[in-house]
């Protein structure tokens, strides 16, 4: 078993939602992403979504296509990305992280020598955009035998049937996606996610951490009423590129969203 | 190795999921899927229901003037010296080339759906121009998604979408071509599913996107097949058309894949030539990955990153192609040629002289390996090439590569 499950039970007993920060790896540079996971750890993150720069982010809005941008600039392959969770395991045992991307870069390398190296990394659970349940049968068991979670997407326009088969094929969590669109939209509306989470519920006993359109302290808290995890992105990732040039403001503005977020949550 | 392509094989291609042999399929985020599955159900209605068919046929007559000619070209057959040459001749379609036939498909669609609002991308403005066109009549908003770099090489296809009421969007992202603009118009879809219809330009994208457009355009081999059998009282031997996406050559090859005498070939943009590495030539150089909703043959990184690419010609310039294709050369059943851009614009000059037709630099692709095989064939022999579009966009290229300024 992945740490995600374990994670996210101890919070559920606490009384908790899980905060789960999304960063693209290698943004602004690749030294400078472990550094980042262990500040969003000290700041109160739960889990780490790991974002695998990709040429083509067709799901996501302008925020992640600049971070993808950025990182490939500096030529971070999918190695790099584990290279560095190997590098963030050797002093950070207990946090889980989650590998976010889209699926060719995980073909190009292969996805048995993949599930090899993520497991061997300390990955735990592998979330690409681009592959939905149907063309996951494959996939799906390998992931399980290497104890890796594969976490599936659920959107507001997902039929009751389809939600049932993500949760068939997934593990760890699933990630609703809180609006039509792509990353980095408007807001959300709390009121269409608490309906649409009692409808999941109905259906599954799965974990359900909700994204897109979480941006400050206050949608967090709103969101982690009705949820098991709290997936914040675009606005972090622009916090950290608006504050590219200095490691010190830099690291000092995530903690102050990521802390402020947290803290909104637990009151 | 090759297949034997009887009805019951091609009844399963592609198979309920979208799948052409191992290609195909529907890789796009849960955000889309609805939509895609709500289109699919609907197309398996409509694709057999008599009235959107009698609509579509009755369009395609009298709005886009089909069927279009299948005509010999004698000088340049003389000039070669080898097999017969047909060019059939989508270049005389309403707006100028064969995407038409696809969007008044997808328009017809769309009405069907309820959908008033269209999106589409385009590379050479082609698509966008029959998009734009489709919705003007219709009455539909559009939204026509563009590379930067492509507005820029293609102003006079801009101008056209926009003197027809559409929208154009300069899409600034990745290497800001086709393949950005199709990132765009899926992001666009995701955020307006509910009014929104995406008309996909060509025959790849996810399930059930390579299927309907292939059927849409397969009015090309029908009509192609029928008029050789009158001309020429038997099939032709080889057919001749050029790949980006290569909805073109599906709509020409489709018809004929039963038929095992006669070969087909798919010519690919060789850019600056295939060895160089710059050029757009998936099937030639790629190999197979997952881009746009579909797993194809692609032009990659060691990463997996999906490379730029370099064409001549704007609607040529794709590092991906339809997932049919992929499986046709992996059985054999088709062969995929590269033609460099300058055996292209060599192409383009010599049919402009010889027969006073101006190909597009697309087609000019598909006639230089025509050329090429022609010579190497008898002269009993009948080659048909799809002369998918006419070259009027593509004068103001043509002007500055020969040094002349036309501004």
């Amino acid at each position: 078993m992945s740490r995600i499950t374990p994670c996210l039970k101890a919070l559920n007993e606490a009384g908790k939602s899980a905060l789960i920060p999304y960063v693209t790896a290698g943004d602004p540079n690749p030294s400078a992403t472990v550094e980042i996971m262990h500040t969003l750890v000290k700041s109160g993150a739960d889990i780490i979504e790991l974002g695998v720069p990709f040429s083509d982010p067709m799901a996501d809005g302008p925020v992640i296509q600049l971070a993808c941008e950025r990182a490939l600039v500096h030529g971070t392959s999918l190695q790099n990305v584990l290279d560095m969770v190997a590098e963030f395991r050797k002093t950070d045992d207990k946090t889980p992280v989650v590998l976010m991307g889209y699926l060719n870069p995980v073909e190009a390398m292969g996805m048995e020598v993949f599930i090899e190296k993520a497991k061997a990394s300390g990955v735990d659970g592998v979330l690409t955009v681009d592959l939905p349940p149907e063309e996951a049968d494959d996939v799906v068991p390998r992931f399980k035998e290497a104890g890796l979670d594969a976490i599936f997407l659920l959107a507001p326009t997902t039929t009751n049937e389809r939600i049932k088969s993500a949760v068939a094929h997934g593990s760890g969590y699933i990630y609703y996606v809180s609006l039509k669109g792509v990353t980095g939209s408007s807001a959300l509306n709390i009121d269409d996610v608490s309906q649409q989470l009692a409808r999941i519920r109905g259906l599954t006993d799965m974990p359900v951490g909700v994204g897109f359109g979480i941006k400050d302290a206050d949608s967090a808290a709103a969101v982690s009423k009705v949820a098991d995890g709290v997936i914040v992105g675009s606005a972090l990732v622009n916090t950290i590129a608006e504050n590219a040039d200095s490691s010190e403001s830099m690291h000092g503005q995530i903690g102050k969203l990521i802390g402020a977020m947290r803290s909104a949550m637990d009151q | 190795m090759t297949a034997r392509l009887d009805a019951e094989t091609l009844a399963n291609i592609p198979d309920k999921r979208g799948h052409f042999g191992p290609y195909g399929g529907r890789f796009v985020s849960e955000t889309l899927m609805s939509s895609l599955l709500e289109l699919e159900a609907h197309y398996e209605k409509l694709r057999i229901d008599p009235r959107f068919q009698d609509e579509f046929d009755r369009d395609l007559a009298d709005y886009v003037g089909r069927p279009s000619p299948l005509y010999f070209a004698e000088h340049l057959t003389r000039k070669v010296g080898g097999a017969k040459i047909y060019l059939k001749r989508e270049d005389l379609n309403h707006t100028g080339a064969h995407k038409v036939n696809n969007t008044i498909g997808q328009a017809l669609l769309a009405k069907y759906l309820g959908k008033p609002r269209i999106i589409a991308e385009t590379g050479a403005g082609q698509h966008g121009v029959a998009s734009a066109t489709v919705a003007a009549r219709l009455g539909l908003e559009c939204v026509v998604y563009m590379g930067a770099e492509d507005v820029q090489r293609q102003a006079l296809n801009v101008y056209r979408m926009k003197l027809l009421g559409a929208t154009v969007k300069p899409v600034t992202s990745g290497t800001r071509t086709l393949k950005d603009a199709m990132n765009e118009a899926l992001r666009d879809w995701v955020t307006n599913v509910d009014d929104t219809f995406y008309i996909i330009g060509t025959v790849a994208g996810p399930h059930p996107y390579p299927k309907l457009v292939r059927d849409f355009q397969s009015i090309i081999g029908r009509e192609a097949r029928l008029q050789c059998l009158e001309k020429e009282g038997r099939l032709p031997d080889a057919l001749v058309a050029c790949v980006g996406g290569g909805s073109n050559a599906m709509g020409l090859f489709y018809p004929f894949i039963e038929d095992e005498n006669v070969e087909m070939y798919g010519v690919e943009a060789g850019g600056l030539g295939v060895s160089t590495g710059r050029h757009a030539a998936p099937l030639c150089a790629g190999r197979p990955g997952v881009l746009h909703g579909n797993r194809t043959y692609l032009m990659e990184d060691d990463n997996g990153q999906i490379m730029s690419t370099h064409s001549i010609s704007a609607g040529l310039d794709y590092p991906g192609v339809g997932p049919e294709h992929a499986w046709l050369k992996d059985i054999g059943r088709a062969n995929y040629v590269a033609a460099t851009d300058e055996e292209a614009l060599e192409a383009f000059h010599t049919l402009t002289r010889v027969e006073g037709i101006m190909p597009a630099l697309e087609s000019s692709h598909a006639i230089a390996h025509a050329m090429k095989l022609a010579g190497e064939m008898d002269r009993d022999q009948v080659i048909v090439v799809n002369l998918s579009g006419r070259g009027d966009k593509d004068i103001h290229t043509v002007a500055n590569l020969d040094g002349i300024d036309l501004s």
